[in-house]
């Protein structure tokens, strides 16, 4: 267990922020590492806490010094507070200040919005490690939980990230809130994380790789978006948060590729041709197509609900004021102001889905959103590759955007998957085509057993084409604790 | 017709099209379109920046081409082609390549993984011999002596081991491995892989004149290969292979000061270093730095012999973590301490440093070198990528 009186912070925590020769953060980050811990302790099963696990850990920011791999108790993992580093010279990338020097402290005219942007991804960094606490207790391999532990020990460090900042600039207002962020949890009913899809929960690993797959990358988006920000640690420490939560991208597509796998290569070997053909498929111990179709509607239509409102004053702010970007800003070839030019936004005029023209500034998060529905999309034609090279009649689709929304413009509307506006009654009485059961649920969690053994998988889901790391198929990714 | 070359491609099948190589990329080798990611040819110079942050592992592929994809075709990928039956030409000193055999050259790109990068011979490094024997046509050596290095009241069993190769030729150089296959079959029924043991003699000989080897190897409790090499009794025939190895080679320049930095059997090749140096250079100063790290004095191979080298010729500095009446001491511990000394010796442009021992030792020393390095206003990785680029930085862990 770690040593918390002991603890030598210079070297407990790797930064490349010069923690030993700044006190007051280092002061102020030791008041807050015990009730870290603590949360950590109590979130996940303690078995698993003993456990070694064969994590990566980033000790510094060049590409030999990001990926570390060893074995690691968890709670002996070492969260670190690295940025990426400075680029000489970086000047604001857009709104009213493009062009004058990236910010190196905080401009007081925008403190709040800052504080506030910060506090918002910071809470969803934990969320979802309090989201995930029990996925360990029916991980389908030792692999498999290797990648949760990976996943959640990265996004304990990404709060980490976020609470340095506001330590380190926001003062006394800055500590209360980074206490904040331990006190909120997720599914709670006094203190509930911000953000509505961080307070549903995870109930089984298809639903993990969903999420990993569409949630983590909503906030791969945002994150490419803060990297742009005028405010330059900010933007710093996003950027190299980017290259962790590559890693979340991958265990989603690949876990929800490998399930496909499993679901293919059960009908092949038992000579089901019809995707429909649900419950012979069942009986094998794999999960049918048509219930990762649901699936996938379930979890895309909740992270879009993550962009916010098409039209929003507060986004137009944020990048005007230069504290939040587009994605890919520095790639985009306009003035990066945003004047006069306008983008094309969804509304609904009388009962129909119609486009129009808004002023460019307010679309911010629609364009954003639209981003963020190509990358997601690119996943999805690479699963279809898949199933038509089995030879199965399917194909897995992005439902329309307006389906299945609570907030935004769609959030007043019945839309079904294929973009038809519907009435409510008619909608509920066919939700259960589109989105998962109870009883869908139900056989998934019955599916849901583990299994530790070095190299062997459960039967619904396909061994990865590559080890971690290089490893070997047989490879121990996690040394379980049996005591 | 062209030469052959190796090419640096990535698999589309594995890829997941996060972009993180094509930002990490220092010169802008990777590029993608809506359908897949590729390296060009023309640019890519193997630096292996790439490698570690792929989260995937797609990124770790090559070919031996007479033409290189082009980036059109790449971009047409919907899998990797096969590897066609060409092969490069075997030379080892331009593009430095370790061993021609694929489960030794792996081992070795994970041993030297640590460098952070390509790694490079020093430039004053004698051409070493790769591959002389292999698996299809080993070396047979004659054990000369077993000795154990470690006291009898040590849980580690760290032994001394001559191997005598008689009349044939067997040219190693200090720093490059030999390949042991321990006899019998494994669960499956396939032969054992052969495992690595740097040598820790000079290329002279364990005695001078004398066409024998010594290796340091410590017994792993569940190891087959290492309890079969610590149990070899003098007399006995073992098959080897090799040598291996290009670039963990010392410098022959004898300006070049030797920085050394080990834990347990990671001093075997320092072994070679120093005897090589002492038998060249006998009256050379301030010649050496060795920082080694074991449990306590008696765990420490070759404490006895090593405490008679003068302090002149080399200085040492040893750090042990499990001493009775003593503080924990680790590499990086004696490292901090004496960091105005080390500091003076990695902006030295005629220091070569090695790191040798166990993988758990890289970090330390990786955070140690930082904080001195930033303690003299410079960015050690900077400094690292230089010091390696210029054949001045040698990793070799397991």
């Amino acid at each position: 267990m770690l040593d918390l009186i002991n603890v030598s912070y210079d070297s407990q925590i790797p930064n490349n922020v010069g923690l030993s020769s700044d006190k007051k953060v280092l002061k102020a980050l030791e008041k807050w590492h015990p009730g870290y811990i603590n949360w950590w302790n109590d979130l996940i099963p303690q078995n698993f806490q003993e456990s070694m696990v064969y994590l990566r850990t980033a000790v510094s920011v060049d590409p030999k010094g990001w990926a570390k791999f060893d074995y690691v108790k968890m709670p002996e993992y070492r969260w670190g507070v690295l940025l990426a580093p400075a680029v000489e010279g970086r000047r604001i990338p857009m709104g009213e200040h493009f062009g004058d020097p990236a910010w190196q402290e905080v401009p007081g005219e925008y403190r709040n919005m800052l504080k506030r942007l910060i506090v918002i991804q910071g809470d969803t960094e934990p969320g979802s490690v309090e989201q995930q606490r029990f996925l360990g207790l029916t991980a389908p391999s030792l692999y498999d939980m290797r990648n949760l532990f990976q996943v959640n020990v990265e996004e304990g460090r990404h709060l980490w990230a976020m609470v340095y900042l506001l330590q380190k600039y926001f003062g006394r207002d800055g500590r209360e809130e980074a206490n904040d962020l331990l006190v909120r949890s997720s599914g709670s009913e006094e203190a509930p994380r911000m953000l509505g899809a961080f307070n549903e929960e995870t109930p089984d690993w298809l639903s993990f790789f969903m999420f990993t797959y569409f949630t983590d990358r909503d906030g791969k988006m945002q994150l490419e978006s803060l990297a742009q920000s005028g405010f330059d640690p900010l933007s710093r420490t996003c950027r190299f948060m980017l290259t962790e939560e590559a890693h979340h991208m991958f265990v989603g597509e690949t876990g929800v590729g490998r399930t496909i796998q499993a679901t293919l290569e059960a009908m092949t070997r038992h000579g089901i041709t019809d995707p429909y053909d649900i419950n012979k498929i069942r009986d094998l111990g794999v999960i049918d197509l048509p219930t990762i179709q649901k699936k996938l509607n379930l979890h895309y239509t909740l992270s879009l609900d993550l962009f916010g409102q098409e039209v929003s004053t507060n986004a137009a702010n944020a990048f005007n004021a230069g504290i939040k970007g587009r994605y890919m800003e520095l790639r985009i070839d306009d003035d990066h102001k945003l004047q006069n030019d306008t983008y094309a936004v969804t509304s609904i005029k009388d009962g129909k889905i119609v486009t129009e023209d808004v002023p460019a500034l307010t679309a911010i998060n629609m364009r954003l959103r639209d981003d963020y529905v190509r990358d997601a999309a690119g996943g999805v034609g690479r699963w279809n590759k898949a199933i038509a090279r089995a030879g199965v009649e399917f194909e897995l689709k992005l439902p329309h955007e307006g389906f299945h929304r609570q907030i935004g413009v769609f959030s007043t509307v019945a839309v079904d998957p294929e973009g038809t506006i519907m009435s409510s009654e008619e909608w509920n009485s066919r939700r259960d085509e589109w989105l998962p059961t109870k009883a869908d649920g139900d056989f998934i969690q019955s599916l849901m057993v583990p299994c530790y053994e070095p190299g062997e998988y459960a039967s619904w889901i396909a061994p990865p084409k590559v080890g971690i790391d290089n490893k070997p198929g047989d490879f121990e990714y996690v040394k379980l604790h049996m005591a | 017709m062209n030469q052959p070359v190796k090419q640096h491609l990535i698999d589309p099948e594995i890829c997941i099209r996060c972009y993180t190589c094509e930002m990490t990329c220092p010169i802008g080798a990777i590029q993608h379109d809506d359908n897949n990611v590729v390296v060009d040819p023309d640019t890519c110079n193997f630096c292996m920046d790439c490698i570690p942050v792929c989260p995937t592992g797609s990124i770790d592929e090559w070919r031996v081409v007479d033409t290189p994809y082009s980036l059109a075709q790449q971009y047409g990928f919907d899998e990797l082609p096969e590897q066609e039956d060409i092969a490069l030409e075997p030379d080892a000193s331009d593009d430095g390549i370790e061993a021609h055999d694929d489960a030794i050259a792996a081992l070795l790109a994970e041993a030297h993984k640590g460098a952070g990068g390509k790694v490079k011979a020093p430039a004053s490094a004698s051409k070493p011999t790769i591959n002389l024997y292999t698996l299809g046509a080993p070396a047979t050596a004659k054990v000369q002596g077993n000795y154990r290095l470690t006291e009898a009241d040590s849980d580690g069993d760290v032994r001394h081991i001559i191997l005598d190769l008689a009349s044939l030729p067997f040219p190693v150089l200090e720093g490059q491995s030999i390949g042991i296959i321990a006899p019998g079959t494994d669960a499956n029924g396939d032969p054992h892989l052969p495992r690595l043991y740097s040598v820790s003699s000079p290329r002279d000989g364990e005695r001078p004149g004398f066409n024998n080897v010594s290796l340091t190897v410590k017994r792993e409790e569940k190891g087959i290969c290492s309890n079969y090499v610590c149990d070899l009794e003098k007399g006995a025939e073992v098959q080897i292979t090799g040598p291996f190895g290009s670039t963990f080679l010392m410098p022959s320049d004898p300006k070049a000061h030797l920085l050394m930095i080990c834990t347990g059997t990671g001093s075997a090749p320092f072994r070679g270093f120093t005897m090589r140096r002492q038998r060249e250079m006998s009256s050379a100063k301030d010649s050496l730095t060795l920082v080694f790290g074991a449990r306590s004095p008696r765990d420490l191979p070759y404490f006895g012999p090593l405490k008679k080298v003068p302090d002149s010729f080399m200085r040492k500095e040893f750090a042990f973590s499990r001493q009775k009446d003593g503080p924990k001491q680790y590499v990086q511990d004696k490292l901090r301490q004496q960091a105005e000394m080390i500091a003076a010796l990695i902006t030295d442009e005629n220091t070569h440093v090695y790191i040798c021992g166990l993988k758990a030792m890289e970090q330390g020393v990786e955070e140690a070198m930082s904080d001195i390095a930033r303690g003299v206003g410079v960015q050690w990785s900077d400094l690292r990528d230089q010091m390696r680029n210029a054949g001045r930085y040698h990793v070799e862990t397991y």
